[in-house]
């Protein structure tokens, strides 16, 4: 069962990379990647259900973080602003 | 029983990240994606981790899983606003099909005051 919707999530990723690679403008890849990292964090959850080991979801929860530091950079950056303002 | 409930929440929450991705892939402009790339985070991921979360109980994996939660409920509006208003300001264009744009009256009331 969880192997299933492991691979349906496979599915959805690749989507998103879809997306990462056609999108017109840079703003379309970063909501791609944004999502792209959701998706990572759905896996890790369901590894740590698959496998008991609780460390899946420690790495997801850094992962969530990193994200927003990492989109909230490149939003600033699409605005021609610079990093320090 | 707990089980089954749990991969009931994971089973819907998966169909709402697929859906969140075909609208990332079919809909014809930023905003749009960006609207249903929120389904695939606010429902998919999110009822992905409450599953999780009656699956593993009161243990360290389900404690991980409600800050998991937590963080990304109130973190991923925050980047997608920060994200849509930057590149509104970039210029990346509206959709033509689009009938409404208040943040351009906005922009143009602040710029008379």
């Amino acid at each position: 069962m969880i192997n299933l919707f492991m691979i349906s999530l496979g599915c959805c990723a690749f989507l998103c990379l879809f997306r990462i690679a056609r999108g017109p403008t840079a703003s379309d890849r970063a909501v791609a990647i944004d999502i792209l990292g959701i998706m990572v964090v759905a896996f890790g959850a369901f590894m740590s259900i698959k496998t008991g080991k609780e460390f899946y979801l420690t790495t997801a929860l850094v992962w969530t973080l990193l994200n927003f530091i990492g989109v909230l950079a490149l939003s600033k950056f699409l605005e021609n602003r610079g990093f320090d303002d | 029983m707990r089980e089954n409930i749990g991969y009931l929440f994971m089973l819907v929450g998966i169909i709402f990240d697929a859906i969140g991705c075909i609208g990332l892939i079919r809909l014809p402009d930023l905003y749009n994606r960006l609207q249903a790339s929120l389904k695939c985070v606010a429902m998919g991921t999110s009822l992905i981790l409450i599953g999780t979360m009656i699956i593993a109980g009161f243990s360290p994996v389900g404690a991980k899983a409600f800050l998991c939660l937590v963080f990304i409920l109130i973190i991923s509006p925050t980047t997608e606003h920060a994200l849509a208003r930057a590149s509104y300001i970039a210029g990346v264009k509206l959709w033509e099909g689009s009938i409404i744009d208040k943040l351009k009256e906005d922009i143009e009331a602040g710029k008379k005051e």
